[in-house]
């Protein structure tokens, strides 16, 4: 028989003894009816399925047992007739020998059928009700993985499905199932390809099948000959894995499925021989999967034969009949020698993916020897047909390296085994591999959380950091109102004393009863916990109680200090009032308005001009003029009720805040534009003139969005009660620092692959530098302005926490070196001046920072001195002591375990003197 | 019988590293074959004493890192360093050269690094560079073929070699050895390539000593090819480089550098591509890398043959090369199955 497709190659493979003779001498007869079943509830790849009957429960051949649970999941159904006698965990075919839920029938000996009906022509069915009558019979994939079959029924939804293959490769060796099947039941196979290929509609279809099997080839084609199917069997050269899904597609169309997606999504599907079947006998006869053809073989079987079983047959049932020879059986494989599982337990039952039994004797399957030294001799390279290094894997497992390993794509590794067949150093390479995996698997899955866990806690930094500043702005207000009240009050009551008023600062005059409150909560802990400190340092004797003492004395005096500054404020009267609502500015809403709608004509014309051109994202853009839509007749509504007089108060900051959102969200767009665009002229498409429009087109109406902020900005600062909120300026320069970096790599990046767009792109960095400096000009500005408030109020001073200080220097140096980096970065000649200038102001004000901090924390260690305590001979003193905790517990690792008594005393002494330095040294640098 | 718990594949062929290492050491019988009939019984005897040094070296050391003596041995890598460097020493060498050289291979270069699988270098390499660069005088005079006397085969007896190997430098054996063809080539002074050849007709007539012993190489090369121990991918590149870079400067200046043959067959090229540049513990690991290994190797041999100071290159240019196979590996990752194109570098 001469192939009428041509035969591509894969990789590597390998030709282990065959051992399939022995067990194809025999018909496929069929096992004795067992006494009772064990379901599994999960027999397939998904959710286990759920339990419909209960216990005590009488149940017919066929009927549904267990129900699907959700998309991926299979029916279960009870392949005897007789009584539910429990639902429970019971040992199931698994690796690790686990148990799991199974649903136990004890059979009443009748083997009744529940009613049921095959389809009279499925081809009258709606696609949709055929498949689903293939999912309610539990159908999933039968050659070892159990994929529900209905799900990939429906690939033909979403992709497009050119070729399907009939996997009927069957290349482990032993195993003799689906080659039995085909000689035997060649029609019912043919029958079932019939209904995938009427539910999928390929335009190609191919039977793989090694060449190995001539009679089950011969049988296919005489059955063929009175099929209307129009099919190629292909037959392969004996190889394994060739029946392997990937290596299959390959073998048959050449083609590779990339790592990582399915075979859908290059048009093909795999679907296994023997699933045919299953699926024939649920639409023709209206049978639900319930029994399978398992091979039993192995020197230890009495007769190796393929066995017709019913799901749920335990081994030991299976076994008993064919009389296998317990006092030689060694292994018991479930499935085949490659890639099978080995069980220790006869009472694990068939499942729908249970292929084959082997009974191994140990002159069948030696021990492996002990492994050797890997020589990298290569041979595991030749027979990869995932075309990887193994031997590289096997050192980077070997050797923990996963980053390494995960590089030379492990996870592409299919565990065939053919390494650990030829490896002449009997290394198990693929338990390696399994190693490596599952490590890598669990610190993804670490690194997850740990990211999930850092994005939380820095969410929460940067709000209670934004809660801090917007409280201090709203003191720094109520200060501002305050003074401005007292002048007023000063002016109108020239008798009443001033002095009082003059001699305090401004803004101790209007103290924060909140703030006061919780300073006074907090001196309190304090107190207490010295207390509790210095106590329990008496009761132990420790060192150090007359610092404790000192410290204690000091907490105290604060404590006192606090509560009555908080008493004092609150009996003190309310100094100021809440402020008056600013005047609203009638021009500037008549001026957004007309914005507004300016930006709706925009975008109507722009849209006009997508629906004309047929330009993609029609759909935002309608989006986008419904939007902008409502904001104008909002604007609109602002402005007129702001004219008749009744308008809430409004604050020019509002607009500004939303423009800039949608600036943000136009850049995005742009960016995201750009990039396609740029791939698109990479991979030289048609479509890239059209979009490199679309994005000019973007630009545009970014530009116009920006003119539009700038105008909002000037107006908003022209305005007198504006309060400028110089960290959202800060928070922009820094965004579009960042914008002018991205914008310098792509524009290097390009400049470097000679694309034709680098001198735009220059331009476009040019125009985001400039931007850039606008905005930092405007921060300089403002924070001038507010230096010279802040030196008028000295009060302020004396809140700011040295770790705040800290935090500014660091935030100040990494500015700094952001900008010197920038400055570096650019090629000799092009240095931008202003770009020194902005790093000469950084160093400056990075300077000014560290004096500040420097400052405090001179103070702070003078405070310290006061109390005897030299603050930074504390830090050393505790540094040293963790050095001596280190060193012990080192020492403690590598001595003698009649030395470990005496180390772990001084471990644990050492270990109690850092501690109490750490607590000391805590305290003191609060 | 009870029955056990142990994960896939369950089939394994049968083979130990032993096996290979022994297919190895048959197929140098030809080339050890060869020597013996040419150059006399000098390198049987250099390879009897490596291998006897070579075992107990390596027991020793295995027993002082406490691991199983026997299971060790078993593998017959220290007999195959012992015969490779037994096959490129001089064979008059005395016995001291081969002592230290065997230390050095299976003390230093292999077992200091973890033993088998673990040694960067090929030991046999470094040892022999070593015993090169520390005495040159026994390290360069190699025996002379009985085809350059003319009188038929008349090669040293046994007892005089023995004793020249074991006893004191007899002066029976300085009648017996001579410069190589490549040192002659190498110090040839100001004459060019053809006056060489007319200064040294003895040499002439004696090349083809050198050669035969390569083809014998070369067949055995040829049969662990067979066996599969190793792909065509080292010794075909190097000897391609090889060639390919004498022929083009021969070519060009064909006074000045001898014919691509003569830098095949009349040095250690033979026994370098098939022996040791495919030793794969030292090699690069993927075939594209093993292009680039062998590549680099033929190249370095004609460079350092050409205006280095030794006469052979076979060993610098491995260790050289052994020293850039971890960074090939780096570069040469098969594509994947899968994958559009390999993964390069590293992670």
């Amino acid at each position: 028989m001469k192939n009428t497709v041509k035969v591509h190659g894969f990789h590597g493979g390998i030709h282990p003894p065959e051992n399939k003779k022995q067990s194809t001498g025999a018909p496929i007869s069929i096992a004795p009816l067992p006494s009772r079943v064990i379901l599994p509830l999960q027999q397939h790849i998904g959710l286990p399925a759920e339990p419909v009957v209960s216990v005590g429960d009488k149940v017919l051949k066929g009927q549904l047992v267990a129900e699907a649970v959700g998309r991926i999941s299979a029916n279960i159904h009870a392949s005897i007739s007789g009584t539910v006698v429990a639902i429970e965990p019971h040992p199931v075919p698994h690796m690790s020998g686990m148990e799991a839920g199974c649903l136990i029938i004890e059979s009443d000996g009748r083997d009744e059928w529940i009613e049921h009906q095959g389809l009279e022509d499925y081809t009258q069915l709606p696609k949709q009700e055929l498949i689903e009558y293939i999912r309610r019979a539990g159908v999933a994939g039968m050659g070892g993985a159990g994929f529900p079959t209905d799900v990939k029924l429906h690939l033909g939804d979403d992709h497009i499905v050119n070729t399907l293959i009939i996997n009927a490769a069957e290349c482990e060796p032993y195993i003799t199932a689906d080659d039995m099947l085909m000689r035997e039941r060649a029609e019912e196979v043919l029958g079932g390809i019939e209904i995938i290929a009427h539910l999928l509609k390929p335009l190609h279809i191919m039977v793989g099948i090694e060449d190995n099997k001539p009679q089950a080839i011969r049988a296919l084609h005489a059955a063929l000959d009175n099929s209307p199917l129009n099919l190629d069997i292909v037959i392969t050269p004996t190889k394994y894995p060739s029946g392997g899904e990937k290596q299959l597609i390959k073998l048959l169309t050449g083609v590779e499925v990339p790592s990582g997606r399915i075979p859908a999504d290059v048009g093909i599907v795999c679907q296994n021989i023997g699933t045919t079947t299953a699926i024939y006998r649920a639409v023709i006869h209206g049978e639900p999967l319930i029994s399978r053809i398992v091979t039993v073989t192995g020197q230890a079987a009495g007769h190796k034969q393929n066995y017709e079983v019913r799901i749920g047959t335990r081994f030991a049932d299976l076994l008993d009949h064919s009389e296998v020879r317990r006092e030689q059986m060694h292994r018991l494989i479930v499935g085949g020698p490659m890639m099978g599982i080995t069980v220790i337990n006869e009472q694990i039952p068939v499942i729908k993916t249970t292929n084959c039994l082997i009974a191994g004797t140990i002159e069948e399957m030696p021990p492996q020897p002990p492994a050797q030294a890997c020589i990298r001799c290569g041979m595991c390279e030749q027979v990869c047909p995932a075309e990887l290094l193994p031997q590289q894997l096997h050192w980077f497992a070997k050797g923990k390296e996963f980053d390494k390993a995960r590089h030379h794509n492990l996870f592409d590794c299919i565990e065939c085994g053919a390494c650990s067949y030829v490896c002449p150093s009997n290394i198990p390479l693929v338990q390696y591999y399994r190693f490596a995996k599952a490590e890598i698997r669990k610190e993804d899955e670490e690194q997850r959380k740990a990211d999930h866990a850092r994005i939380r806690f820095e969410a929460r930094l940067e709000r209670l950091e934004r809660e801090k500043i917007e409280k201090e702005e709203r003191r720094k207000q109520r200060a501002i109102e305050a003074a401005a009240a007292q002048a007023a009050k000063k002016d109108a009551a020239l008798n009443i004393a001033s002095s009082s008023a003059g001699n305090r600062p401004a803004a101790a005059s209007v103290p924060d009863l909140k703030q006061l409150k919780s300073n006074a909560a907090i001196a309190r802990t304090k107190l207490r916990k010295a207390e509790k400190a210095l106590a329990n340092a008496q009761e132990k004797g420790l060192d150090g109680i007359e610092t404790l003492q000192a410290t204690l004395q000091q907490l105290q005096v604060k404590s006192e200090q606090a509560e009555k500054a908080y008493a004092d404020a609150q009996n003190a009267p309310a100094l100021q009032q809440t402020p008056t609502a600013p005047v609203t500015d009638i021009k500037q809403l008549k001026s957004h308005a007309a914005i507004a709608r300016t930006k709706l004509k925009k975008a109507e014309k722009q849209l006009a001009a997508a629906q004309e051109t047929g330009d993609g994202d029609i759909d935002t853009l309608k989006a986008q003029v419904a939007e902008l839509q409502a904001k104008s007749i909002a604007a609109e509504k602002a402005y007129s009720e702001a004219e008749s007089g009744n308008s809430p108060v409004t604050t020019p900051g509002i607009d500004t805040t939303e423009l800039e959102a949608d600036i943000a969200a136009l850049q995005s767009k742009v960016d995201k534009a750009e990039n396609a665009w740029k791939a698109a002229v990479e991979s030289g498409s048609p479509a890239a003139d059209k979009m490199a429009a679309g994005v000019e087109k973007l630009k545009d109406k970014l530009k116009a969005l920006q003119d539009e902020l700038a105008t909002a900005r000037a107006s908003a600062s022209a305005a007198p009660a504006t309060t400028v909120d110089s960290t959202a300026l800060e928070a922009d320069i820094m965004a579009m620092q960042s914008k002018v970096d991205k914008a310098e790599n792509a524009w290097k990046a390009a400049v470097e692959s000679g694309s034709p767009a680098a001198d735009k792109m220059a331009a476009g960095v040019e125009k985001l530098k400039d931007k850039l400096k606008t905005l930092q000009d405007e921060l300089a500005q403002i924070n001038a302005g507010s230096t010279a408030k802040a030196t008028s109020d000295s009060g302020t001073e004396a809140h700011v926490s040295i770790k705040e200080l800290k935090q500014q220097v660091s935030i100040m140096r990494t500015k700094l070196k952001k900008a010197e980096k920038l400055q570096a970065e650019l090629p000799e000649g092009e240095k931008d001046p202003a770009l020194d200038a902005e790093i000469a102001e950084l160093r400056a004000r990075h300077d000014a920072a560290q004096a500040l901090f420097d400052a405090a924390e001179a103070e702070k260690a003078a405070a310290a001195a006061q109390q005897g305590i030299d603050l930074k001979q504390l830090k050393i003193d505790a540094a040293m002591a963790r050095a001596a905790v280190t060193k012990a517990e080192r020492a403690l690792s590598k001595a003698e375990q009649d030395h470990k008594q005496t180390l772990e005393e001084e471990l644990l002494a050492a270990r109690a003197e850092a501690e109490k330095l750490n607590s000391t040294l805590e305290r003191f640098s609060e | 019988m009870a029955l056990i718990r142990i994960t896939s594949p369950h089939a394994h062929r049968a083979g130990s590293t032993g096996n290979v290492m022994l297919t190895v050491l048959i197929a140098t019988l030809p080339g050890l074959a060869a020597l013996t009939f040419f150059f006399g019984w000098g390198s049987l005897i250099q390879i009897i004493w490596g291998t006897l040094l070579a075992v107990a070296m390596e027991a020793a050391i295995v027993r002082l890192r406490k691991r199983p003596v026997s299971f060790y041995l078993t593998d017959y890598s220290a007999v195959v360093t012992a015969v490779l460097l037994g096959l490129a020493l001089p064979p008059f060498a005395p016995w001291w050269v081969m002592t230290v050289g065997i230390i050095v291979a299976i003390v230093i270069a292999k077992q200091l690094y973890g033993g088998m699988g673990n040694n960067p270098f090929n030991p046999a390499m470094v040892a022999y560079a070593l015993l090169l660069v520390s005495f040159p005088v026994q390290m360069t005079s190699w025996a002379a073929p009985f085809v350059m006397t003319g009188e038929g085969w008349s090669v040293l007896s046994l007892g005089d070699t023995l004793s020249a190997i074991f006893g004191s430098a007899g002066t029976a054996v300085d009648a017996h050895t001579m410069a190589t063809p490549l040192d002659v080539m190498r110090h040839r002074g100001g004459f060019t390539t053809e006056e060489m050849w007319v200064e040294n007709a003895l040499l002439a007539n004696g090349i083809g000593a050198w050669h035969a012993v390569s083809a014998a190489y070369f067949m055995g090369g040829v049969f662990l090819l067979y066996k599969k121990i190793f792909t065509w991918h080292t010794p075909v590149a190097m000897l391609g480089s090889l060639t390919i870079i004498s022929t083009l400067f021969f070519l060009l200046m064909p006074d000045q550098f001898p014919d691509p043959f003569f830098h095949l067959t009349a040095g250690a090229t033979m026994l370098g591509a098939f022996f040791i540049a495919t030793d794969p513990v030292t090699s690069a690991t993927s075939n594209r890398g093993k292009l680039w290994f062998g590549a680099g190797i033929g190249l370095l041999i004609f460079v350092i043959r050409s205006w280095g100071n030794y006469p052979d290159a076979v060993a610098f240019a491995v260790l050289l090369m052994n020293l850039c196979a971890p960074f090939i590996d780096q570069y040469t990752q098969p594509r994947s199955y899968g994958h559009a194109k390999p993964n390069r570098g590293m992670k």
